[in-house]
């Protein structure tokens, strides 16, 4: 664990602290890009002791977050036929559709099962022939290689009960998207470090020209977030606009080369709607159509499956950084997260739920 | 009361439709979070409630003839039946002895209920019932009666088995969850996380090679040496099973309407960390089996820990946090970074992130 201790170093973190108080001549606004990212600074109190320097805005990449209302809806659709097993990572069971969630699929029989791979999937769909398997792929480019690579050898092995519903995003159109929003407040950005292992920074240079804005590509570690911090508030201190690598031990300039080639194999640019932000141009990827055999929604015939998002749910100016949580409506009173209207309430680090935890220990500690 | 979860099929499919969000139970309703307290609030207290359970502690203290007594039952469903470090043959006795323990109470008779599904091993139930007895003689206690039913094939993992058992109280020691008070310090038997991580790493479909062991003991001597030790500067006493320390933790803060702070490093071994990083878990909310938390006057403190330390399973006893009058029923960390962060009762069942 030594890989891990070295960049929870306590000591070190605390100097990064005044360091970044000391470096900073106003309050900047930055917004991190991954839900990896807010995971961590929500755990460690990250936004509480830096308060005065940096106001952070959680941003759109948690994959649980942004997946739009109609894919959820078109999964439970999927996990509720008999002669399916549908697959997903943990965290998309609680994710609620227009009626339900996955987890209550289960409960009235549907065969849900959590993976950790999609690979693991592949092998359910050999050694349940009479069944069809269906993965829920989504996730930005991190988890794009993996996806590609279990529709590559399903179609290898000849598998034909296995396919996907897609529903991945990619992170520069969103940044794009929020840069270009008249009311934008995000004057840098951490860029989420593991998709760049997969994408590298070379997409990001000429936003950061275009848009005059610092993006630091950054880890998922304590040292690793105060230092992409700091980076981008000494950039913004020199009036400087550059893409900066904090992530130096995971990231170089061109990324992973063969897990680009897999993903561009298997997958193509489509316009992709994100939940509660609306569909944002060619911000996705969607199977080529020569692996349509292996598409969920057009093997299932699920392009009929709209829905409409709550309108008391303003998840979509929260992951934008126009509304803070506790200024919503809903915040506390219709959405809690035992019943969430949005995915930011689902996860205990989700934007809504830290600020609901947060906000209750204030309350509570003032009573 | 507690209750408990198991995977079984379920008849009968049909959404997306219209129907009431919470219309059957679900596995979460047996994660020992949220929702497995919500389902014992409105489903069965308002039935069952008298004065001995509505006090919700791992037993209950009931008055025989004069005498007092303490009662706990507990149903044990695991999957695999056995497991590194033990079997459910170890857990069925070590946690209803544990319940009676966290009650103050010198554990002295069960009584054992199975479960059988029909093809399961006689190895298997060999090697089960052959746990059962050994630990009943370790713990000093007697299996006093029992019942055996079968089950058709696949409708049952293998086997269940209900514990129930019965201890004996001595006088001024009567540990409680609602008797937590500022200033208490807060103290863990040992390292945390193992059960649920071992139990993890054999699991189908998600074996991954971890060398950690089940923690499966039985806490009595150490409760027994706290009571003559420290005796009544013990406030409250629970075994961090399902949800985890934190859980635990919850529990106490809102019996007793205090605060919990918990500061510094908590007693997590590399293992456990190392594989919780992997599946993006957090060792708060895992389950444990031989490990308990102790609310105990601040005066009392070394003496405790000795207590604890004289025991195989207390040797790495030690302070996890304090008790404090601000933010009443929550539980908080201080970061080593000198934040906050709230740690809640999870819904439902921990869920595997993505990111």
């Amino acid at each position: 664990m030594k890989y891990l201790s070295e960049y929870r170093d306590p000591e070190l973190a605390r100097s990064l602290v005044e360091r970044i108080n000391r470096t900073v001549t106003k309050r900047w606004t930055l917004m991190e890009v991954c839900g990896g990212q807010t995971h961590t600074i929500v755990k460690q109190g990250i936004h509480e002791v830096l308060s005065d320097a940096v106001e952070m805005i959680h941003g759109p990449g948690c994959p649980v977050c942004v997946t739009p209302l109609e894919q959820i809806d078109r999964a439970l659709h999927l996990a509720a036929r008999p002669d399916v097993v549908f697959t997903s990572f943990g965290d998309m069971l609680r994710v609620p559709g227009s009626e339900c969630d996955l987890l209550q699929i289960k409960a009235r029989g549907g065969n849900v099962s959590v993976v950790y791979s999609p690979l693991d999937a592949v092998q359910l769909a050999l050694s349940n022939p009479d069944k069809e398997v269906v993965f829920f792929a989504v996730g930005f480019e991190t988890t794009a290689p993996a996806n590609a690579m279990a529709v590559w050898r399903a179609k290898e092995l000849g598998i034909e009960n296995f396919s996907v519903l897609v529903s991945h995003v990619t992170v520069p159109p969103a940044m794009v998207a929020i840069l270009e929003d008249p009311d934008n407040r995000v004057q840098g950005f951490l860029a989420a470090g593991h998709v760049c292992t997969v994408m590298g920074w070379k997409e990001y240079e000429p936003l950061a020209d275009k848009y005059e804005v610092p993006i630091v590509v950054t880890g998922f570690e304590p040292l690793d977030i105060l230092e992409g911090i700091w980076m981008a508030i000494r950039q913004l201190e020199d009036g400087r606009h550059e893409v900066e690598n904090q992530y130096v031990r995971a990231v170089r300039r061109e990324g992973n080369r063969p897990a680009q080639e897999l993903v561009s194999k298997v997958f193509q640019p489509v316009d992709r709607g994100w939940r509660g932000i609306g569909t944002i141009p060619a911000s996705g990827l969607g199977l080529r159509p020569e692996l349509a055999a292996f598409d969920a929604e057009r093997k299932f015939g699920l392009e009929g499956i709209h829905a409409e998002e709550s309108p008391e749910c303003r998840a979509g100016d929260v992951l934008r950084g126009h509304l803070k949580p506790y200024e919503c409506p809903a915040f506390g009173t219709s959405c809690t997260p035992e019943n969430p209207l949005g995915a930011p309430m689902v996860s205990s680090e989700g934007a809504c739920a830290a600020y609901y935890n947060f906000g209750r220990m204030q309350a509570a500690a003032r009573a | 009361m507690t209750t408990t979860t198991r995977r079984a099929p379920v008849e009968g499919i049909a959404c997306p439709t219209p129907l009431p969000a919470h219309d059957r139970v679900q596995l979460g309703h047996g994660s020992g979070g949220k929702m497995s307290a919500n389902l014992l609030r409105e489903r069965f207290l308002p039935r069952f409630g008298n004065r001995y359970l509505d006090g919700l502690g791992d037993g209950a203290l009931v008055p025989v003839e004069g005498m007092e007594v303490v009662v706990s039952t507990d149903t044990f469903v695991v999957s695999p039946l056995e497991f590194p470090g033990g079997n459910i043959g170890h857990l069925a006795v070590h946690g209803t002895v544990n319940d009676l323990a966290m009650m103050g109470a010198t554990p002295k008779y069960l009584s054992a209920g199975f479960v059988l599904e029909e093809g399961l091993l006689f190895d298997v139930l060999d090697r089960v019932l052959d746990a059962m007895a050994e630990c009943a003689v370790a713990c000093g206690v007697q299996i006093v009666t029992g019942d055996t039913k079968v089950v058709d094939r696949g409708k049952a993992d293998g086997l269940f088995v209900n514990t129930t058992g019965i201890g004996f109280l001595s006088g001024g020691f009567r540990p409680s969850p609602a008797r937590a008070r500022p200033g208490d310090v807060v103290l863990v038997s040992g390292p945390l996380g193992r059960h649920g991580m071992a139990i993890m790493a054999v699991r189908e479909g998600l074996a991954f090679d971890a060398d950690i062991e089940s923690d499966t003991a039985s806490l009595a001597p150490l409760v027994e040496s706290l009571r003559l030790s420290v005796g009544a500067a013990v406030h409250c006493l629970r075994d961090a099973t399902r949800g985890g320390l934190a859980s635990a933790l919850n529990e106490i803060a809102r019996s007793s309407s205090v605060g919990v702070e918990l500061s510094g490093a908590l007693p997590i071994p590399p293992a456990v960390e190392a594989a919780c990083e992997m599946l993006g878990l957090d060792p708060l909310y895992v389950a444990n089996e031989g490990v308990l938390v102790a609310f105990v006057a601040p005066e009392a403190e070394a003496g405790a820990l000795a207590a604890l330390r004289a025991h195989t399973p207390g040797v790495a006893a030690m302070r996890v946090g304090r008790v404090v009058e601000r933010h009443a029923g929550m539980v908080v960390s201080r970061t080593g970074l000198g934040g906050t962060r709230v740690v809640d009762m999870l819904p439902g069942d921990q869920l595997p992130r993505i990111c």
